[in-house]
């Protein structure tokens, strides 16, 4: 990241939106010094340091800068999906200010070395906040835990194995009682490897019809209740990477009722779309988990208006010509999703399915508070994360605009309704859309 | 007897990819269209010229003996120039092979592609890179549309007609293309379909299809007219899917017994290569009941009646 010597910035005119304190009013804020300065209904000209860049937002949107709990990045070892810079530039133009990257790099994120490498690469080339979550197991192998301590000393937020699940529960169940002494999130993709098979979408008529090999929506249920059970005698902190049915929702609910230590995401991928978009075999609708019901996901849209899933992330996944323009079956599961995440989670706030708050939340504060990182506010003296929105402004989204190395978007050419137009982090403006 | 005038038909497509999106019309001028060509085939001289000039490539990712050579046939039978392509899967990257051999093949500027793929949706992957017609031999578990075109052929030729007919088609439906497209064309004629097979190998969803589905043969079978068998590949047989070969044919095979579930005139089809002994009982593939013969017979007119349909469309300049 590059330290934030430049000018200050003041926003007027705005609609502030800050979920971490349930706060909205039209108003000013104060950017400074790499940190939120004032926040408030009007800021007193005697409060504006000179030489402060005054920007009109016209009554536009003004919020935490989101924090994506999921994506993966090729770097290190694939760079020609991904790199984190061209993730962060991705990530500056969809107004996240904080992409947590996954573990399954080449080499796999297990060691403090590479956490350090992640960090420091991150530093040098990323206009965002990069943080890392590290191996839950060595190599991915889900066999032998990783260093939690040293690993969380080195700088990892939290720990998965990715969009790989622990088979074996004797495993799973030592790796969050161990956890649990160091604090740490242990977060975790629930498929059932076996059930999934030869899967590549979800069970049921229309992947009868493609005479394409379903994947029962058991097979996350299954892993998520069996994930529970272990949270119950390990009370360990755990949080579900990617909840994509109903039948998961009411296992979720029993849990959060217990009192566990859980908490859940959803893409936004499986919050707007369904196994329908699928259509005649479209590879870039191919996504792990697959794609679901549509009552699936209005289950899924409810239970984040009602704060059962805590997190919305973009999930995502650069897959190039190579591994997507492939018959359906063999292609690669994964979207690019860090550009679009807000806007296509905006198409549920038009449809007046959430509130703008909640949609904020989820993408803001909720992550920060897990993930224990100091954004996600609005509130003064955190840092300078910010977002101007035009929530209203149409727009198309155009593959060639695309800052994403691969440009696998199942918003291909979709058009959507807002979007960022200014992101600050750390107090400097690093994208503005015009 | 009066002969009909030459069918006109003319297929308003460039590929056939699959039975679903056919009108029930096209169907059956399909299926009219190839009556010529039965005629024709019982001939001595048998060429027609309405394909001269025209390249014709069998492009099979997946081994296949009879549907290759009845396109072939078919193919050469019109006139085209025909060429065999079998490219095998396991020297070559499957992916970029496709789309690598589409482009390549397309500059050769052939007028029809044959393929045949394991891969549901590969067949329409490669037409959208073609600018040739394509018509699709089988994808993966998805379609086989010429299949399906050559059981109706057969049905109606013997039945004098395909509405109302009870169908009950038996096997593996869950790896079947066959199944797909005979489920889509036999439902679009007006003819009432079942499914039998042991769960295993049933899709999800399968009823919203348009099938009955039954879980024993006594049932399945009561009142079919036409009882259409599926291979069931000897991977599947070994515990995977039915616990053996023995327990699949004792309760799915079919045999005179079960035959006799049916109605007394009712057919027998299958769409080869049969597993003597375990879909079905030699004496019944080999019966007074059996359409097993006549169906490839079949399958070389509605394949001629295809290509016909699809030249009659391609541009002449």
């Amino acid at each position: 990241m590059p330290q934030s010597e430049h000018r200050p910035i003041l926003l007027t005119d705005a609609r502030i939106v800050d979920p971490s304190r349930d706060l909205e009013f039209v108003g000013d804020l104060l950017v400074a010094d790499g940190m939120i300065k004032d926040c408030a209904p009007g800021i007193r000209a005697a409060g504006i340091p000179d030489g402060a860049e005054r920007v009109d937002c016209q009554g536009r949107v003004v919020a935490p800068g989101l924090i994506d709990m999921r994506a993966f990045i090729g770097e290190p070892g694939a760079e020609y999906r991904e790199t984190l810079a061209s993730a962060s530039q991705a990530a500056a133009a969809g107004g996240v200010t904080t992409v947590i990257c996954q573990p399954d790099t080449n080499p796999v994120i297990d060691d403090p070395a590479i956490v350090d490498f992640i960090m420091r690469r991150a530093r040098d080339t990323a206009i965002v906040h990069v943080h890392p979550m590290a191996a839950l197991t060595k190599g991915l192998q889900g066999k032998e835990m990783t260093e939690f301590g040293l690993l969380r000393a080195a700088g990892a937020v939290a720990f998965t194995d990715g969009a790989r699940s622990i088979a074996n529960a004797q495993v799973m169940r030592r790796v969050l009682t161990y956890a649990r002494d160091f604090d740490a999130l242990v977060v975790h993709h629930t498929e059932d490897q076996d059930l999934v098979g030869e899967g590549v979408m979800n069970e049921g008529e229309y992947a009868a019809r493609l005479g394409l090999s379903g994947i029962p929506g058991a097979a996350e249920t299954i892993m998520l209740e069996r994930d529970l059970r272990l949270v119950e005698l390990a009370r360990g902190r755990y949080h579900a990477a990617s909840i994509t049915t109903a039948d998961s929702l009411a296992v979720l609910r029993r849990a959060k009722e217990a009192g566990l230590p859980v908490s859940a995401s959803a893409s936004v991928n499986h919050l707007t779309l369904n196994e329908i978009d699928v259509g005649p075999y479209r590879t870039f609708f191919k996504v792990a988990p697959p794609l679901r019901a549509e009552s699936d996901r209005v289950a899924l849209v409810d239970a984040l208006a009602e704060g059962l899933i805590d997190v919305v992330m973009s999930d995502h996944n650069p897959q190039d010509v190579e591994t997507k323009r492939l018959p359906f079956a063999e292609a690669a599961a994964g979207a690019i999703g860090l550009e679009s995440m807000l806007a296509a989670g905006l198409r549920l706030v038009h449809d007046e399915r959430l509130s703008l708050m909640t949609l904020l939340r989820a993408m803001t504060s909720r992550p920060a508070a897990l993930l224990g990182l100091p954004g996600g506010t609005l509130r003064p003296g955190a840092p300078a994360d910010v977002i101007v929105i035009d929530p209203d402004l149409p727009w198309i989204v155009d593959p060639a605009e695309l800052k994403s190395k691969c440009k696998n978007t199942p918003f291909d050419e979709a058009r959507l309704l807002g979007r960022v137009v200014r992101t600050i982090v750390a107090g400097r403006t690093v994208y503005e859309y015009v | 007897m009066n002969t009909p005038s030459p069918s006109p038909f003319v297929l308003g497509r460039r590929h056939l990819l699959g039975i679903d999106g056919l009108s029930p019309g096209e169907i059956v001028a399909l299926l009219d269209l190839a009556e010529e060509f039965v005629a024709l085939n019982r001939q001595v001289e048998k060429k027609r010229t309405s394909l001269r000039g025209r390249t014709q490539i069998n492009l099979f990712f997946e081994a296949s003996t009879r549907t290759q050579s009845s396109f072939e046939l078919a193919g050469k039978r019109l006139g085209a120039d025909v060429m065999n392509m079998s490219v095998s899967t396991s020297s070559l990257k499957k992916g970029e092979t496709l789309i690598d051999t589409a482009i390549t093949l397309n500059a050769m500027r052939p007028d029809i592609l044959i393929v045949r793929h394991q891969s549901s949706g590969a067949v329409e992957l490669l037409s959208q890179k073609v600018d040739c017609s394509v018509v699709n031999a089988g994808d993966g578990a998805h379609e086989h549309p010429t299949q399906a075109l050559l059981d109706a052929l057969t049905i109606r030729r013997n039945k004098g007609r395909i509405d109302g007919l009870v169908v009950t088609i038996c096997g593996d439906i869950l790896h079947s293309r066959v199944a797909r497209s005979n489920i889509i064309l036999l439902n679009a004629m007006g003819a009432r379909v079942r499914v039998v097979a042991p769960s295993t190998l049933l899709p999800a969803g399968i009823e919203r299809m348009g099938v009955e589905v039954a879980r024993d043969m006594r049932d399945g079978l009561e009142g079919a007219d036409i009882v259409m068998m599926l291979r069931l590949q000897r991977e599947r047989m070994n515990g995977s899917f039915v616990p053996s070969v023995q327990e699949y044919f004792h309760y799915y095979g079919l045999d005179q017994k079960k035959l006799a579930y049916a109605k007394p005139d009712a057919l027998v089809m299958h769409p080869g290569p049969m597993n003597r002994g375990v879909e079905i009982d030699s004496g019944v593939a080999d019966g007074a009941q059996s359409l097993i013969r006549e169906q490839v017979e079949m399958g070389v007119a509605v394949r001629m009646a295809v290509l016909e349909a699809l030249a009659r469309n391609l541009p002449n300049a």
